[in-house]
């Protein structure tokens, strides 16, 4: 008796699923061969969910794995990463996973006595206590009954923000910080968002694009591109005013900045389609080919342009 | 017997032109569906269902959080498209509630969920096209839609259908032979075989069952080679894409020290 699959005829061609089909009889496991060949060339390689990888005798449990009568076993899809003797899986697609130190960009969801819950795709909201903020008139006051009642004038619902992950709660969410000049309410811009893993840890999160786009890749994936504003006009420490951090109006933008914009974004939306990662150098090389493509900002999003903007940046290499 | 199709003819085919033990043509697409987490489109023959999963993240309601595990939120929704005869089916549909309610509990116990409490975990079925084994298919395209987020689970879980024709069991069956047939769906973990979830709504004869079971079983082991084909195909297409543009990276840096 065997099990096989049938030649039903199939209409659909799907390119996700590049697989051949099983031939008919084929007994063994076509895939257990992966301990040499299948090898990625940074050394890593993929593996799936109840994969024995080794023996929990000679190695520790990271992320990713489970112990299982003495075996290490992966529970999620991704690449093994081995350090000394602890082995973890790293899932080539998750939720945000945060670390303390970490930059990101976040949505407020809701207000609560004295915090806010702000959404940073993580696996539950992340926590901005009213004493983390910078509160208007000068960076040391102390927070007053009067700051609690008049929260949503700070942050209110749907306003984004950019922090940095202070620390985490017993549960896991975690919680963030705004104090730092750089950090708080954003406007002049738009928000695109990217598979947290493709935004790799930078020596700066805030990439000032030669075309007058600044851009802060959170590590959370959510990706602001604005308006380029100059450090001169940031305000310093003596000049730091209600009005224009926790400002909900937006500043005048040409024409040319908003097209700019625009073809920032569609270009972090093509690189995130396709999986590859973010660095300031690949983004500007990205705006510098579409650019002498001459083409519309949203002839950007049709997939043939997309596939040769990719081609090209890898061939550049 | 009185139906009026030949459920196994006497060169033992059925009336799609299987054998007795011969599953449907099974496709599997990973690609991302819109802005889900993880989704996966799975194919049984014609039965065609849509995965997508969402989370973990912070719940809809307070209420619904547990203290110390994730909540898995299963709904189920039929197209009124996806059968023979058109036909619109609510959302408080009992039949509909029943499916979600059963890939549920099979979930619960395999989705490590105590990593994440205080969570929850959206997993959103659509049926797109329904020809026997709905049932089978919606776990199968769960599993992959799970994995495909990143969401840790101990194992695979596959499901089959089986069916008893007066004494030939037969695998994976279509609506037709539904109809006629007493059916149980399996759904079985192929790494240390355990079973997930065994469901009957018919009767059947207690001496077929054990038969049945042990097919559907070895079944689910092949339907595993697959869904785990398609699993590693994804992510290596995706480590590929990552790997690629790492020289770019280390030239960039290189140019920056200069």
């Amino acid at each position: 008796m065997t099990i096989s699959f049938s030649s039903f005829p199939t209409t659909n061609d799907y390119s996700g699923y590049n697989q051949p089909h099983h031939p008919h009889n084929v007994s063994e496991d076509v895939y257990m061969d992966l301990d040499e060949g299948h090898n990625q060339p940074d050394g890593s390689r993929p593996t799936w969910p109840g994969e024995v990888l080794t023996s929990s005798q000679d190695y520790m449990r990271g992320h990713g794995t489970y112990v299982d009568d003495e075996e290490v076993i992966a529970s999620v899809a991704g690449t093994i990463e081995r350090v000394n003797k602890l082995v973890t899986v790293r899932a080539i697609r998750s939720r945000y996973n945060a670390e303390v130190g970490d930059l990101v960009v976040g949505r407020i969801t809701e207000v609560q006595p004295r915090r806010w819950k702000v959404d940073a795709n993580g696996r539950q909201d992340a926590v901005l206590m009213l004493s983390s903020v910078n509160l208007p008139g000068g960076v040391q006051r102390r927070k007053l009954e009067s700051d609690e009642l008049q929260m949503r004038n700070f942050f209110e619902e749907g306003d984004l923000l950019v922090a940095e992950v202070q620390g985490f709660f017993s549960d896991g969410a975690m919680s963030l910080h705004t104090r730092s000049l750089r950090y708080g309410k954003l406007r002049n811009g738009q928000l695109v968002t990217a598979p947290p893993i493709l935004v790799r840890r930078l020596k700066t999160h805030f990439i000032v694009l030669p075309c007058g786009v600044d851009l802060i890749l959170g590590l959370n994936g959510y990706i602001w591109v604005s308006k380029h504003v100059k450090a001169s006009e940031q305000e310093g420490e003596e000049g730091f005013d209600a009005e224009g951090v926790y400002s909900n109006v937006n500043d005048d933008i040409d024409e040319t900045t908003r097209t700019a914009i625009s073809r920032v974004s569609n270009i972090v939306r093509i690189l995130a389609s396709h999986f590859v990662p973010l660095t300031d150098t690949l983004l500007t090389e990205a705006y510098d080919w579409t650019v002498d493509q001459e083409s519309g900002v949203k002839n950007l999003l049709t997939e043939d342009f997309g596939d040769a903007l990719v081609t090209s940046l890898v061939s550049r290499s | 017997m009185g139906s009026r199709v030949e459920i196994l003819n006497e060169g033992g085919y059925r009336s799609d032109g299987r054998r007795q033990f011969e599953l449907r043509d099974i496709t599997i697409n990973l690609a991302q569906q819109g802005q889900a987490d993880g989704s996966a489109i799975i194919t049984h023959g014609l039965t065609q269902v849509l995965v997508s999963v969402f989370g973990p993240r912070e719940g809809k309601l307070r209420s619904q959080a547990i203290h110390d595990r994730a909540n898995i939120n299963v709904e189920v929704n039929v197209a009124a498209f996806s059968t023979g005869e058109r036909r619109r089916r609510g959302r408080g549909d009992k039949r509909i509630l029943e499916i979600g309610a059963t890939i549920k509990s099979t979930f619960e116990p395999v989705v490590q969920t105590a990593l994440y409490p205080r969570t929850q975990i959206d997993v959103y079925v659509t049926v797109l096209q329904q020809d026997g084994g709905l049932l089978q298919a919606c776990i199968n395209g769960t599993t992959l839609a799970l994995i495909n987020a990143g969401i840790p689970m101990l194992d695979f879980v596959c499901a089959v259908t089986g069916g008893v024709h007066s004494t030939s069991p037969m695998l994976d069956l279509t609506t037709l032979e539904e109809n006629d047939v007493p059916h149980v769906t399996v759904a079985m973990m192929p790494k240390t075989g355990k079973v997930a979830l065994v469901t009957m709504e018919t009767r059947l004869h207690v001496d077929r069952f054990e038969e049945i079971f042990r097919l559907a079983g070895e079944a689910g082991k092949v339907l595993h080679r697959e869904m785990k084909g398609a699993v590693m195909g994804r992510t290596s297409t995706l480590v590929n894409a990552m790997g690629s543009q790492q020289s770019v990276d280390k030239d960039g840096d290189e140019q920056m020290m200069e």
